[in-house]
């Protein structure tokens, strides 16, 4: 052992990253007794300051589209809660040629928890044994059964609304009462009934019964400009606070993890830091690390932790950090429904997000293609934004009063659907280091490589054919805004519906994985990651529910270790 | 509220509703009307005392005449100058190349086309001829027809977009739209009782 600096503080866990994953494991390592430390690559949310909650776009000189009108039907405008980037200026990533894929990333404590849809859907048992079910892709080396005390843990303490429904592989949960639906929603659970697909009360982290304090919805739908109330959940206002109330939890802000340093006994022993107000490298000590600082990041994390004990990059001996990379199929179709003009006006606002969605019901029948998706819904007469009249506008033409009655008539009239399923990892979709680029940090970065696989095209074209089909029952018309295109091509780029995952795989066998059932490293004993990089399969179902699930388990695991001394 | 805008809602509210019977109002066709609210924006236009961003105050007058003819003020609400769509436009092109190119550029272009088919610029026209180059710009189909106007109708589906844009997210627009949400409910009532839903 070697003799410790005195003045050298080590904690007993350093967490990389404050979103789903780092803010679990902080919540359940301080409460457990453990002293941590947080490294968080943007600044402390102030949500006083940072949250545009309420506020009308008329009350913004850019009326929400910002400078130059960039972020017009963009997801990251001026309403957006803090720091959530396409583009980080002096961070960029780079994609090999003839590759597309876009990375969504944040700077910000709670990271991309201030900006998700909410959606809090558990995987099913048959997500957890892939290849056990249909012969494709691997099995986890834990079950549905392993993890399911933990998402009852999490929805029990972060609050997710939604209803005992027995969808075969869509289980159900510890839910709050939800909202009642929308008038968008009553017509198309119509439709689908008719249709036979399963429509119901969607599965959301916002809170319809007070829960620990926090207080119950407003209905305002504005979730993603983060709630002053913290009615729904955020890393930031409900795992954060937790940590720091146990007094031995320190977050150090404006940190961009460098590199991992191992001693000589194999471990990590600090991780070297960027302190990005000063441009300094700094050292902080510990003697376990989480690293949460989401798929890629952390999978660059590793990758750029090289030593002469591990050329390949920390926990890498398997060379798997940073293949099966997968995001979310995606593709999109909207519908304008005409019985919607007779619409008295009301307050359609309800919660941020969908009340009701369509989970996967094939499951188990015959279908074109294996595994599925859910499909998610929403329009009506919400806040009314820039763009909200393009579509109208292009299709009336003209101008004067005949164009602002058609834009009011139309107010509120269309829905959009969008199809989120499973993608199968393939060898041609994976991340590495750019061997040329470095960001304004002096860190190289990542390069993207990106292909969908025939699985999925059919999928999107069978999603295409069924939002068609939902929108043609419910009494709508197609709004095909221009795309001309087989349906296939509306397949969304790789990384762009932000599930990005399986960088950093866990498994059983060392050669093929990375992480052990414990999300431990195989290489490195005190090395865990608790974010979506351990996940082997991308399910049509969100991943931030499971990563907190799965951070839970991890951090009671790294407890236990920690009371037997095994740190 | 100036005496202007009181004027100019009478004037319109007469117009629409047909309301004082015997009112000289009632006879004044449709683009007199109009011409004569333009008559008022343009005083305003003088009077407001707003420093553009990027427009030279020529094109920005015409600019403002343009939003207000593709969203005009009605018995129901203000039009796109009220609801400050040209400073909003303004604002935005002074910070987008892109836009200065898309506006600037299609005011000039109007302007020319103006000069070429009347010998005047487009504010110097008369109703009719301004009725007339805006119904030519205004749908695509013309652009079929006549090659020579695609640039024209590029130009004003861009401002038209824009110009909804302006006044959609305004406080009259969203009004006008009877959005009602943005507020605090302690339940969420669901949809409201429908006949035939």
């Amino acid at each position: 052992m070697p003799q410790l600096n005195p003045r050298k503080k080590v904690y007993d866990v350093c967490i990389i990253g404050s979103g789903a994953g780092g803010g679990t494991a902080a919540k359940v390592l301080t409460e457990g007794g453990l002293s941590v430390v947080m490294l968080e690559a943007g600044p402390r949310l102030n949500p006083e300051k940072d949250f545009k909650e309420h506020v009308w776009p008329y009350e913004l000189s850019h009326r929400g589209v910002g400078v130059a009108g960039r972020g017009k039907g963009q997801f990251n405008d001026e309403f957006l809660a803090p720091n959530g980037f396409w583009d980080i200026e002096g961070e960029p990533y780079t994609t090999a040629p003839g590759t597309n894929f876009r990375w969504f990333r944040s700077r910000i404590e709670g990271g991309r928890t201030n900006h998700w849809g909410r959606i809090a859907l558990r995987f099913g048992e048959a997500d957890f044994r892939a290849r056990s079910t249909d012969g494709m892709g691997d099995d986890w080396p834990i079950t549905y059964q392993e993890l399911a005390p933990y998402y009852d843990k999490v929805e029990s303490y972060i609050g997710v609304f939604g209803s005992k429904e027995n969808v075969p592989n869509s289980p159900d949960g510890v839910f709050q009462q939800p909202p009642p639906p929308r008038c968008t929603e009553t017509i198309i659970k119509k439709a689908c009934d008719h249709l036979n697909i399963t429509c119901i009360p969607s599965r959301l982290a916002i809170l319809t019964k007070p829960l620990n304090g926090r207080a119950a919805c407003h209905y305002c739908a504005q979730c993603g400009r983060g709630c002053m109330t913290a009615s729904n959940f955020s890393s930031s206002q409900v795992m954060i606070p937790p940590a720091q109330a146990t007094g031995h939890f320190t977050m150090i802000a404006n940190a961009m993890a460098r590199e991992l340093v191992s001693g000589k006994n194999g471990k990590v022993e600090a991780v070297t830091y960027i302190d990005k107000a000063t441009r300094t490298e700094n050292r902080v000590y510990a003697k376990a690390f989480v690293v949460a600082a989401s798929a890629c990041e952390s999978a660059r994390l590793l990758l750029n932790s090289r030593s002469a004990d591990f050329p390949n990059g920390l926990a890498n001996s398997s060379g798997v950090v940073g293949r099966y990379l997968s995001d979310s199929v995606g593709s999109s179709l909207a519908g304008y429904f005409p019985q919607l003009e007779k619409m008295p006006a009301h307050n359609h606002d309800g919660v941020g997000g969908m009340h009701m969605y369509m989970p996967w019901w094939r499951f188990g029948k015959k279908n074109e293609f294996l595994r599925g998706y859910h499909i998610e819904f929403g329009g009506g007469r919400g806040m009314p934004g820039v763009g909200e009249f393009d579509g109208v506008c292009k299709e009336h033409e003209g101008y004067g009063a005949s164009l602002k009655q058609k834009c009011r008539s139309s107010y509120g009239t269309v829905i959009g659907f969008s199809g989120r399923g499973e993608m199968i990892p393939n060898d041609k979709s994976y991340c590495e280091l750019d061997p040329n680029v470095v960001d304004r940090w002096g860190i190289p970065v990542l390069r993207f490589h990106w292909q969908w696989g025939e699985n999925e095209m059919k999928m999107a074209e069978d999603m295409q054919e069924t939002f068609r089909s939902i929108i043609e029952t419910g009494g709508g018309t197609v709004l095909d805004f221009g795309r001309h295109g087989r349906p296939a091509s509306s397949i969304s780029v790789g990384g762009e519906i932000i599930h990005e995952l399986g960088t950093v795989r866990m498994g059983n066998d060392p050669k093929t994985s990375a992480l052990n059932s414990n999300c431990q490293a195989h290489d490195v004993k005190n090395l865990f990651v608790a974010d979506a990089a351990p996940f082997v399969t991308n399910p049509d179902k969100n991943p931030t529910l499971s990563i907190m699930a799965l951070s839970w388990r991890t951090s009671e695991y790294l407890l236990d270790q920690a009371k037997k001394g095994e740190l | 509220m100036s005496p202007d805008q009181v004027t100019r809602r009478n004037v319109l509210k007469s117009l629409t509703m047909g309301a004082v019977a015997g009112s000289v109002l009632r006879a004044i066709p449709l683009e007199a009307a109009e011409y004569a609210q333009r008559v008022i924006e343009t005083e305003r236009v003088r009077t407001s005392g707003y420093a553009t961003k990027f427009f030279p105050a020529h094109q920005y007058k015409t600019l403002r005449m343009l939003c207000e003819i593709i969203i005009p003020a009605d018995a129901d609400s203000g039009g796109a100058i009220e609801a400050g769509a040209p400073e909003f436009i303004d604002l935005l092109t002074s910070e987008n190349p892109d836009y200065q190119l898309k506006l600037g550029g299609g005011l000039m272009w109007l302007d020319s086309t103006c000069e070429d088919r009347y010998g005047k610029l487009f504010l110097d026209c008369t109703p009719q001829q301004q009725k007339e180059i805006l119904d030519l710009i205004a749908y695509r189909n013309n652009a079929v027809t006549n090659e020579s106007l695609s640039q024209g109708v590029e130009f004003f589906a861009f401002l038209r977009s824009f110009t909804a844009d302006g006044f959609f997210t305004s406080k009259i627009g969203i009004a006008y739209l009877g959005y009602q949400g943005n507020t605090f409910l302690l339940e969420f009532p669901g949809c409201p009782p429908v006949p035939g839903l």
